[in-house]
Parts: structure tokens; C-alpha cells; sequence
């Protein structure tokens, strides 16, 4: 954790493939206990930015700096203090639940008590004890994203990255899971999240919109709602869209 | 160590989970064994002969009899056309004819060479080889007879006399079985360590693993080590049943067998996982392991006598992990060669699974 | 995409010329307690053979042991003490042949070709008596150097197709199901048989193109002839593609995952397409449970056909059966495929 309270600091940071700039100079960051959304259209570089920002990815140039680490050579430092639930299914689908927690967990180096003891909490927090046994395949999609979350933060992080984590699931899950979320927070944890859902926008502090590669907005939702003297963030998002083009 | 651990864990879970895997691994391996090991034969149970007769004499029948009492040979045909019986080598249903001309019986008597053709079909060299071999050497038994009657003080010179040791009866099986748990040892461990970094890949799941503290090298450690398992399981398994089913001696100290086989699976499975990190789908990966897989199997001396090959092909078993494997197991178990006679190769193994590994470890990237 | 190409080629030049099961340079000791000018002469006539090399002079039994289980040489040639003195005295003095028949295929070759030579001298020796002799004559039809490459040819193509087009099949459509692409295509208004026939078709020209490949190389380079047609023999080509393709559905229609396929191709098609199809080793020489078992499988037919037509230069009346055996077979897991496809869908 840096001195000044911040978990993110990204200054002009920019990734490159070939001629193709996924990231433009993008300047931002996030304080700890944060709920921090990343919104924008399909290939507006987000999944690219969680990427470098967790780091699996290499960035082009720039300066970061994830939980207070170098994200050029810190990578290891800064995997023990983050969770990543990917944009695509990661929990091993022919596992059991306490299987895909017993693993996770015994990678991040956690005792084997310990595992067992948060994972019979979250379970029962969330109401689905009696699938402890089940392997993930036989789970409906909404109960896999929720226990996909709940392994990300298993080793309590400083940090969870959540890429469209709600993707395909049902208003009633979407609700339940930001529940979750904020639950999370409040314990500590800072969020950075991505998603299309323009309405679970206004559940976050503070927001950038990505337009191309380059951050057009950030700010708390109300103060662009004001800003663009729109409805909702809807509005804002398609004005901004809209502008680019 | 803990985290390695808690991979492998996972690891088996997975792979009894599936129970066409789990078939495949522990059961094909041993059903192969037992109808492979029948299959792999060079002995030659019967030969198919077609007899051309154009003398019709009583020497040509004499020693055309020696033919039809042999237990090797069947005669499939009779005549005095040769033009029928080459027929019949076409079709495939002959493998041989002999052909005695006119003239054959008037020639003996003379003491003229009397000729007598043998005519193979020799696509399959080898064979053919042998065939003519076994009617030559019983052509040259008729004309010992003949010698030993006509002139009883000819005895040759020199007497000759021959041993086949470790094997007196020239079974073949016994040759063989040890090469073919080699290839099923071989196939297992390549084929499940190197799909299986690939599929993480595949499915995504990799992803999460890569964004964990998790360190290289116990990463690729605990992908081994379970399938490294495996292996030396179905190898046991294999021992067991060449042991009971057929057998075949195991001269050898048997723990030097498995020491032997615990480097190589180490050289062969960190193959398959340094394919595995520089592909990036199962079907790449698996048609690279293939690739190497046939050249080694092929060159490794497993079929064919590996003194017999040109030497640019030996310099090429230089790298061939399986020629090591089969020299030494076979050594060890049909001659009983003990430590210090198999120690240069299997350092050499030890080298080369350690290069192999650093260099899957080196190759794989939580980075991209 | 190189490696699809580049590897056929690659095997068929490295197979060809170095898989042989001729003997050559064969590394034998020699154990010769009193050296003079007749066991010069004997070892002299086995050196110069090309057959063997000399590896080292040894002394005694126990060392005999000790070089077979180091792997120094493969067979031992031992003379017997005062060997000239013995013959001069109208004794026979012997030779003995110790083989290390831990192969025992190439120990008995190594025996019987020692032992020719050393009659050979034999014969020499003896003046000419005017004894009456039969001389074998042989031919070796088809195949008169007895190359191994004649052999290889067949079996080579026949493996490559099958792992092209049979493994290649089972393991992309094994794929899409495992990704999940599958249900995709199937709620498609394509009917199953187009999104069959559009996953093959790249297969079936890549093997065809990989077939033609290897017949110019064994042509043109180890100078394997294509006695028959050749018509003849890419249609007979078409017709076993279009099987393996039919086995590769078929597995994948069982196969769960990518790895599963694999695995199932591997050990149910590789192995016994390279051992039970006649391809290395004859059939006629298993035994009967096996040779039954052999008739099952779809390479045993191809490689005679192909051989037929290669080395043989027969036509379509020499193996319309074998033909028609191909044919069926295809069909049965055509039909087996769509039938397991239905019940899925339904």
C-alpha cells in the first residue's frame, strides 16, 4: 500500500500491438476502498488496461503503479495483493465448488483451515451451501459468476479486478451480485470493475468511460450526469459515444 | 512445496473425474500389451509355397518332399506352369514358389550343378529375406545329405557351431515387449503433460493462474509430477503382466528399471510441456508431439536394429530420448546389465531432462 | 501450416533411408587365444564382408559376458586354441558364434550370414570333388534390393492419411463441442451435414495433397515405382480419406473433450494401424485371434491395395474386394455417426 492512499496510479499509460493502440495515454487513478468503474463499448481497450494493470499483460510505455508496486517489476509483488475474475469463465468446470476454493486458495498459499472456513462462510452468505459438492458444469450461469467472485477474493486482496462480471446474467443475480460487491468494499477491498450495464454505473464512486483506446470522462456519475445534463448514465455514455464519431 | 501440492491435487481429481480418461489411461494400455505384443513378429509361422515341378523326377520329388513335411510351409499349389504359380504371388496368395527345370534330375547325376529357382515376393524385404533364408538352409540340409552319402570323407575343414545367449530360443515376444511398454509409457506421459498446459490455455483457465503469486517452476512441477505418476504406474502395471502373462525374464534389478524410467519420463513429459508452452491450441500441440513422436519412435531402434542405419541417422539419435530408453531397459531386463553398465547414457538423460525442463520453465509466460 | 506439409516429407526422407533391417557394420568381438594364419584369414573373409566390424579382442568368457551386457558388440566369433595346427593334423577345429539374442531377429541374421561365410571357406578348401549339388537360385520379385523403403511407402501414406484426416477430424470437432462452438453451428440453419462436410473438406485436400507429396518423393527419390495406375490409385486414396474421415466423426461423436479424442485416436487408431496392419510386421505371422482382429482394421486393406497397385502394377479385378471392404466400412460409420448425431440432437 503507497503512503498516499492510492491503490492504482496510472500516469500515460499505453499498449501498443503492431500499429494498433489498445491503450491511449491513459492517466488515472484509484484510492483504496473504491468502487472504480471501467465502462465502455466492446473493444475500447478495457479488458486490455485489467490486463496490464494484473499483469499479464506488458504495457507499451507509461508509468503504474498497482498496490503500491511496478507493474515492470514488481509483476510477482503485486499478484499476492490482487484478485482477477476474468472476462471469461475461470473456475475449473469439472471441480466441485470446494474443490475450485481448496485450489485457489492453496495457491495463494493459504491453510488448508483457513480455506475451509471462508469458503463455508461465502457459501452460506450466498445461500447455495448445498451445492458444496456439485461440479461447476451442473451450476446455473448466475451462481457460477458469484462463486467466481468469491474465489477472486478468497485471499482477502487489496485489490479485485472484476471484468464484466455480470455479463449474460439476470437482473435479479446482477442486483445480488453488487450486493456482493459492495459488501466486499466495505470490508476493504478496493473494486475495479468493467461492465456494459449503464444502470450499475450509478453503483459506483467514481467512473471513467473509455471511447477508442483513450479515457473521455472520470468522475462520480452524478457529477457527469450534471456535466453532460443528462438523464441517466446512459446518456452520458451514448452523448460521448456519439461525440467521437 | 505446498503449492505443488495443491496442483497435483487438483490434477488427479481431474483426470479420475473422467471416466473415459481414466479407461483410456489404466486400460488400453494393458489390453494393448497383450494384443500388440502377439502382433509384433518377424518369425515366420507359415510360409505359403507354390511348387512348380517341370522335371518330374524322382530327385525333384525327393526333395520336393522335404518341403511338404516341413511344418513351416504349406503348399497352397502344384503344377508344371511357372506362369500360373508368379499368378498367384501377384494376388497375394503365395508368398514363395520354387521351380525346378527340366533337366534337374540328368544334371545331378552328372554332377553338373543342378538349379533350382527360388522366387520370393519381397515387398516386404525383410520377410522375404528370411524365407528364402529357411528354403535355402533346407536346400543346403538335402545337399549335406547328398555329400554325406556319395562322399563321406569330404567333412569340412572347419566346424561350426553357435549360441544365442539371453534368448536361446530366439523369442521374439521377449524382444519386443520391453519396446512396447517403452511406446505406451512413452505415449501416456508425452500426450497428458503436453495437452494439458495447452487446454488451461484453451479454456481460459490459465489466466487465473497466472494472475497468482504462483512460481514458474511450481507451476510446470506440479503439472509433472501427477502424470509423472501415471506413468511409472502403467509402467509397474506392464512389468507386472509381461512378467506373468509372458514370461519374460527381468534379469535386471528391478528399482533400476524404474530409476532408469523416472529420468526418461522427466526428458519426455518436459517435451510435451515445452510443446505445450509454445502452442496455443490442443490440436497445434498435439500435432507437434506427434511429429517427434513417430521420428523417435521409428529411429529409436524399437523395430528396426538401430546399428543398421546410415550415421547421419545415428548422430540424429543423439537426441532421441526413446533410442536411450529402449537400449537401457532392454539391457537391463533381458541381460541383467547392472548400474555402472548403463551409468554414460543415463547421465546423459539426466542432463538432457534438466535442459528440457529450465527450458519449459523458461519458455512459459505469466506475462505476455 | 509447415508442419502440416513440411512433416509428411520430412518422416517419408528420414524413414527412407534410415530404416532398414539390413545388417551392416555390425559391431563383433573376437575371442582368439593363438593367433595365426588361418583365423587371420577366417577373420580377414568376416570383415570384409560389410556385415561386420571388429570391435575388440577379448580373452575369456567372463569378458564375453561383460561385453553383451555393456552392449559392446552383438556377437562374439571364438576360435579354438592351435586352430592351424589342429587342421594341419586333418582335425576340425570350431568356431564358435555366440549371439546376443536380446534381439534375437538380428542375431540369428548376424549367425547365418557368419555361418555362409565361414562355409564359403569351407568350400574353398575342399578341392573340387565333382560331388553332386543343388544350387538355390533365388529371385527376389517386386522388390529385388529388398529395400525397406518398398515397405515403408504404403504404410507411411496410409498412417499419414489417417492421422490427417481420422485424428484431425475428431480432435477440431471435439474442440468446437468442448468450447462450446458446437450448439452454435447446430442451431444454424445449416443442416448437420454441411457443418460436417465444412469442417472435413479442408482435411480431406490436405491429406490428398500430403499423399501426392510422398508418391513424387518415393518416386523420384528412393525410386519406388508406380507400377499400376495411378488413377486407380489416388481414387483408391479418396475412397480410404473418406473412411478415416468417417472413423474421425465417428470418435468424435464419443469423445467428450479434445484430450479424450486424442487419446482414443491415438491408442485405438495409431497403434494398431501401425502394428496390426501389416504394415511393419506380416500378418500371416500372428496368431489367429490377431489375424482375425487385423481384418477389422482399415489400414490392412488400404496398404494391400496400395501395394497392389505400387509395386505390383495390378489392376481393380486384383482387389475389388478389398475395395469393397473399404466401402462398407465407411459406410458403417457414416451411418453409426449420424445415428449417435440424432440422438444427441434430440
Amino acid at each position: 500500500m503507497s503512503s498516499n492512499g492510492l491503490v492504482i496510479e496510472a500516469e500515460n499509460m499505453v499498449k501498443r500491438f503492431g500499429r494498433f493502440v489498445a491503450n491511449d495515454n491513459l492517466t488515472f487513478s484509484v484510492s483504496k476502498g473504491e468502487i472504480f468503474g471501467f465502462l465502455g463499448a466492446n473493444g475500447a481497450g478495457k479488458t486490455t488496461a485489467i490486463r496490464i494493470l494484473c499483469g499479464l499483460s506488458r504495457p507499451t510505455s507509461g508509468k503504474i503503479r498497482v498496490a503500491g508496486y511496478d507493474v515492470y517489476t514488481e509483476t510477482e509483488k503485486i499478484k499476492r495483493r490482487i484478485g482477477y475474475m476474468s472476462q471469461r469463465f475461470s473456475l475449473y468446470e469439472d471441480l466441485t465448488v470446494i474443490e475450485n476454493f481448496r485450489f485457489f486458495g492453496g495457491i495463494y498459499g493459504l491453510k488448508r483451515a483457513v480455506i475451509m472456513e471462508r469458503a463455508q462462510n461465502m457459501l452460506s452468505r450466498l445461500g447455495i451451501k448445498h451445492f458444496e459438492n456439485t461440479v461447476i458444469s451442473e451450476l446455473p450461469l448466475g451462481i457460477r459468476q458469484k462463486l467466481a467472485f468469491s474465489v477472486s477474493i478468497l485471499h482477502t486482496p487489496e485489490l479485485v479486478f472484476l471484468d464484466e462480471p455480470t455479463g449474460g446474467v439476470d437482473p435479479i443475480t446482477r442486483r445480488q451480485f453488487w450486493e456482493m460487491i459492495h459488501e466486499a468494499a466495505a470490508s476493504g477491498i478496493t473494486v475495479f470493475v468493467t461492465t456494459h450495464y449503464m444502470d450499475e454505473a450509478e453503483y459506483c464512486n467514481r467512473v471513467s468511460i473509455m471511447v477508442d483506446g483513450k479515457i473521455e470522462a472520470l468522475d462520480t456519475p452524478e457529477k457527469l450526469k450534471t456535466k453532460y445534463q443528462a438523464q441517466n448514465m446512459n446518456e452520458v455514455f451514448l452523448k460521448l459515444a456519439r461525440k467521437t464519431n | 512445496m505446498r503449492t505443488i501440492f495443491y496442483i497435483v491435487q487438483k490434477e488427479f481429481i481431474q483426470v479420475f473425474r473422467n471416466r473415459m480418461m481414466v479407461l483410456i489411461i489404466f486400460l488400453m494400455p494393458v489390453i494393448q500389451l497383450l494384443i500388440l505384443s502377439f502382433a509384433v513378429t518377424y518369425e515366420i509361422k507359415e510360409i505359403r509355397l507354390y511348387i512348380t515341378d517341370n522335371d518330374n523326377s524322382v530327385s525333384s520329388r525327393s526333395l520336393l518332399r522335404q518341403f511338404k513335411s516341413s511344418p513351416f510351409y504349406r503348399i497352397t499349389g502344384e503344377g508344371n506352369n511357372a506362369a500360373e504359380g508368379m499368378e498367384n504371388i501377384r494376388k497375394g496368395k503365395v508368398h514363395q514358389m520354387i521351380c525346378i527345370l527340366p533337366g534337374f534330375e540328368e544334371n545331378l547325376v552328372n554332377g553338373a550343378p543342378a538349379r533350382v529357382q527360388v522366387i520370393n515376393d519381397a515387398i516386404n524385404g525383410s520377410a522375404a529375406a528370411l524365407m528364402n533364408a529357411y528354403t535355402v538352409s533346407i536346400i543346403g540340409n538335402y545337399n549335406a545329405g547328398i555329400i554325406a552319402e556319395t562322399a563321406p570323407e569330404a567333412q569340412p575343414a572347419v566346424k561350426i557351431n553357435w549360441l544365442y545367449w539371453f534368448n536361446p530360443e530366439l523369442d521374439y515376444k521377449t524382444y519386443m515387449i520391453p519396446g512396447i511398454l517403452v511406446l505406451l509409457v512413452t505415449i501416456i506421459g508425452m500426450f497428458l503433460a503436453g495437452m494439458n498446459v495447452v487446454r488451461e490455455k484453451e479454456i481460459g483457465t490459465i489466466e487465473q493462474i497466472n494472475v497468482t503469486p504462483i512460481k514458474k517452476y511450481q507451476f510446470i512441477a506440479g503439472k509433472l509430477i501427477p502424470f509423472w505418476i501415471i506413468a511409472l504406474f502403467d509402467l509397474a502395471a506392464g512389468l507386472l503382466m509381461a512378467r506373468l502373462f509372458f514370461d519374460i525374464p527381468i534379469l535386471g534389478n528391478i528399482p533400476l528399471i524404474f530409476l532408469v524410467a523416472s529420468v526418461y519420463l522427466i526428458v519426455v513429459m518436459g517435451l510435451g510441456l515445452f510443446i505445450s508452452t509454445i502452442t496455443n491450441t490442443q490440436q497445434q500441440s498435439m500435432f507437434m508431439a506427434w511429429f517427434f513422436l513417430v521420428i523417435f519412435i521409428l529411429m529409436s531402434g524399437l523395430f528396426t536394429p538401430v546399428e543398421s542405419m546410415p550415421q547421419w541417422a545415428k548422430n540424429i539419435n543423439v537426441i532421441n530420448p526413446i533410442a536411450y530408453f529402449i537400449r537401457m531397459i532392454r539391457m537391463i531386463m533381458l541381460k541383467g546389465s547392472d548400474f555402472p553398465d548403463i551409468v554414460n547414457p543415463l547421465i546423459y538423460l539426466t542432463f538432457y531432462g534438466i535442459t528440457i525442463l529450465s527450458l519449459a520453465v523458461w519458455r512459459y509466460r505469466k506475462t505476455t | 501450416m509447415v508442419i502440416l506439409f513440411g512433416m509428411p516429407l520430412v518422416q517419408v526422407l528420414l524413414f527412407g533411408f534410415a530404416i532398414t533391417n539390413e545388417i551392416r557394420d555390425a559391431k563383433v568381438s573376437v575371442v582368439d587365444p593363438t593367433p595365426d594364419a588361418v583365423t587371420h584369414a577366417l577373420r580377414n573373409k568376416l570383415f570384409a564382408s560389410g556385415f561386420f566390424i571388429e570391435s575388440e579382442i577379448l580373452n575369456s568368457q567372463e569378458e564375453i559376458a561383460e561385453n553383451f551386457r555393456k552392449g559392446e558388440s552383438k556377437m562374439v566369433v571364438i576360435f579354438e586354441n592351435n586352430f592351424s595346427g589342429k587342421m594341419e593334423r586333418g582335425e576340425h577345429p570350431t568356431v564358435q558364434l555366440i549371439a546376443d539374442a536380446s534381439d534375437p531377429n538380428t542375431a540369428s541374421m548376424l549367425v547365418n550370414y557368419a555361418n555362409g561365410i565361414i562355409s564359403e571357406f569351407n568350400r574353398e578348401q575342399r578341392a573340387a570333388s565333382g560331388i553332386p549339388l543343388i544350387i538355390a537360385e533365388p529371385r527376389m520379385i517386386y522388390n529385388p534390393a529388398l529395400k525397406g523403403v518398398y515397405m515403408f511407402v504404403p504404410g507411411i501414406i496410409t498412417i499419414l492419411l489417417m492421422l490427417v484426416s481420422a485424428m484431425m477430424t475428431s480432435i477440431s470437432i471435439a474442440r468446437e463441442k468442448e468450447l462450446g462452438t458446437m450448439e452454435v453451428l447446430l442451431v444454424s440453419p445449416l443442416r448437420p451435414f454441411n457443418i460436417i462436410a465444412g469442417k472435413v473438406i479442408p482435411y480431406v485436400l490436405l491429406s490428398f495433397i500430403n499423399a501426392i507429396s510422398i508418391l513424387l518423393l518415393s518416386y523420384y527419390v528412393f525410386g519406388v515405382p508406380v507400377k499400376g495406375s495411378v488413377l486407380l490409385l489416388l481414387a483408391e486414396s479418396i475412397l480410404f480419406i473418406i473412411l478415416a474421415l468417417s472413423l474421425g466423426i465417428f470418435i468424435s461423436t464419443i469423445a467428450n473433450n479434445q484430450q479424450t479424442a486424442m487419446m482414443l485416436s491415438m491408442f485405438a487408431m495409431m497403434l494398431p494401424t501401425i502394428l496390426l496392419s501389416g504394415f511393419i510386421f506380416p500378418i500371416e505371422n500372428m496368431p489367429e485371434v490377431l489375424q482375425w482382429l487385423s481384418l477389422a482394421m482399415p489400414p490392412r486393406w488400404f496398404i494391400q491395395i496400395i501395394k497392389s497397385i505400387m509395386l505390383k502394377g495390378s489392376g481393380i479385378s486384383y482387389f475389388w474386394k478389398e475395395t469393397l471392404i473399404l466401402t462398407f466400412m465407411a459406410m458403417i460409420f457414416i451411418v453409426a455417426s449420424i445415428r449417435k448425431f440424432k440422438i444427441r440432437l434430440a
